[in-house]
């Protein structure tokens, strides 16, 4: 394609100015400054005091962050792969154009649109609840539910489940996908006489993998930071013993209850960190797996 | 041919089945809101014995003295004034990045893609600190502000994924009768992007709705908050004694994320699938 070059070169930087200021003023000023952060003791009121890595040792030593990690990490590891599973069930059941696809789509979608919001948090405190509707739905086939809500070992997998019934966004993508997929594969699959189980592992997974890699790269991006379930779901402490103590709940509770500003930065940090070498990992392991098709 | 039929059929009842598992919390939150609060854990039929509007009248009453009109009303300020700076920001940003050219260009693209996935949480502390030092926690500052600075880096790669496939010949025609940078900008450009900028304001508009965390940062007034605040707060002051009321309000909040779903599903699937097209 001709490139475009018509336009004076201080042009580009006038219409990128918002956000070059965005980036200077909401990014990249306040990551040193955090990082700086992290390296004192920082209650707001006084000035910070450098404390080196002691927030850093602290942090390592921390039963809490401890709990955190375990309890975020097991989210993550549970709910992205049955979400995009079922995403990507649910996108081949779609992909031929069934009558009453457009319903059904939404239907399947209307969890990923109110999934984030306070009041589907609040409701799903209550469907888990000892009185709630699901342990009313397990008395009519005669079992008595716990509280699930309020049993350490079962609270997190509402949460889980909460993760994984909003697999509504990434299903649309896989569809996305699936529609650019040439017809020509299937046609040729058929001639050859290839099953459709075969065709769905040898044609449409492989040419889908770009798609599949995007959507694990957001998804756990997104998952380590959930906090809004964990938040509604145990009144802002974690609770039941700390079970649902998200990652970033804990960074929450320690900056904004606690005022350890210095603490909280060097949480958000070793997030940071997390986080890079996760989606670095994914990067380098995707030259493996995934296709492209140019 | 009619085993082919019988295992439609059996295809339609499991999607559907499955869909009605689905949803049926969200059937179950409307139908408890419609039921007196001693029969919402009695019952499980989803037909209120005794429909009732009683919930709604109670629960838009709010909480502190503030009813949830104007819950509503601070949200969608807030979600309107979003969607206008994003769209401006972001879209200017998108149009330098796709069809201009500048020193630095593929190097700020590339930092522009990182700051999309860098967990917001290594900013937020420095600026609740600034905010709070120059007066503006318990204002919309904070929450504004920024998206005039095309902060919402996701929408930039939307809209750059979106202007670069508007064809340039189409651009060159304008540019030989004259038209400058800024012209085609606002008379071609944007024009051509609406269907882009519509995906951008809905998500927009669902993410400010939806949003919880840096509202309840910057925001400790009740007459300052949001439907989302309310909701927490609601729950925190009635405890669990009026879940009636809870869930009337939890299911009035979720009306305008269905409302806009339901004018717009084209264009966010579309938006979807757009954002996450290899570019």
């Amino acid at each position: 394609m001709k490139k475009y070059k018509f336009n004076r070169p201080w042009e580009g930087y006038a219409f990128l100015t918002p956000w070059l200021l965005g980036f200077l003023l909401f990014t990249a000023i306040p990551m040193v400054l955090s990082l700086y952060f992290s390296f004192t003791q920082y209650d707001v009121v006084t000035s910070p005091k450098w404390v080196g890595l002691k927030n850093y040792i602290d942090l390592a030593n921390d039963p809490r962050v401890h709990k955190s990690l375990q309890v975020t990490f097991t989210y993550v590891a549970l709910g992205v792969p049955f979400q995009l599973i079922f995403a990507l069930l649910l996108a081949v059941v779609f992909k031929n154009n069934i009558p009453g696809i457009r319903i059904y789509r939404a239907i399947y979608y209307l969890p990923s649109l109110f999934g984030g919001s306070v009041a589907v948090a609040i409701l799903w405190r209550q469907l888990f609840n000892k009185e709630g509707a699901i342990n009313q739905l397990l008395s009519l086939v005669g079992i008595e539910g716990k509280n699930w809500i309020a049993s350490p070992d079962t609270a997190l997998y509402t949460l889980i489940l909460l993760l994984i019934w909003q697999f509504g966004s990434p299903m649309v993508i896989f569809l996305g996908g699936l529609k650019q997929i040439s017809p020509d594969y299937y046609e040729a699959a058929e001639i050859d006489g290839a099953s459709k189980v075969g065709t769905f592992f040898h044609i449409t997974l492989p040419l889908l993998t770009p798609m599949v890699f995007f959507n694990i790269v957001m998804t756990i991006i997104n998952a380590f930071q959930a906090f809004t379930p964990s938040y509604i779901i145990s009144g802002g402490t974690g609770a039941p013993v700390d079970s649902t103590l998200f990652y970033t709940l804990y960074l929450y509770i320690k900056g904004f209850q606690h005022f350890s500003m210095g603490y909280a930065s060097a949480l958000a940090w070793v997030l940071l960190i997390i986080i890079a070498i996760i989606t670095a990992i994914m990067f380098l392991l995707a030259q493996k797996w995934v296709y492209y098709d140019e | 041919m009619k085993v082919k039929q019988r295992r439609n059929l059996l295809m339609h009842f499991l999607i559907i089945l499955f869909g009605l598992i689905m949803i049926y919390p969200l059937i179950w939150m409307l139908s408890a809101s419609f039921k007196e609060d001693v029969e919402i854990f009695q019952s499980t039929s989803l037909l209120p014995k005794n429909p009732t509007l009683n919930n709604y009248i109670y629960g838009w009453k709010g909480v502190s003295g503030v009813s949830f009109g104007k819950f509503f009303i601070n949200s969608f300020f807030l979600a309107i004034v979003s969607i206008i700076a994003n769209i401006l920001s972001c879209s200017m940003a998108a149009y330098a990045f796709s069809k201009l050219e500048f020193r630095f260009k593929n190097t700020l693209f590339a930092i522009m893609l990182v700051t999309l996935m860098l967990p917001f949480h290594v900013r937020l502390i420095p600026q609740y600190i600034v905010f709070s030092k120059i007066g503006w926690v318990n204002t919309y500052l904070p929450l504004l502000v920024p998206k005039f600075f095309a902060t919402e880096g996701f929408f930039i790669f939307l809209l750059v994924q979106f202007m670069r496939g508007i064809s340039n010949e189409l651009l060159e025609a304008p540019r030989i009768d004259g038209a400058g940078t800024f012209r085609i900008y606002m008379q071609f450009i944007m024009p051509l992007s609406v269907p882009a900028l519509v995906t951008v304001a809905i998500f927009t508009f669902i993410w400010t709705w939806n949003d919880f965390f840096s509202q309840m940062i910057y925001l400790s007034a009740p007459p300052t908050f949001t439907v989302s605040l309310a909701l927490r707060m609601f729950v925190d002051a009635t405890g669990e004694s009026s879940w009636g009321a809870l869930f009337a309000m939890s299911c009035l909040s979720l009306v305008p994320l269905l409302f806009i779903f339901i004018v717009f599903q084209r264009y966010l699937v579309e938006g979807i699938m757009l954002g996450s097209i290899k570019g």
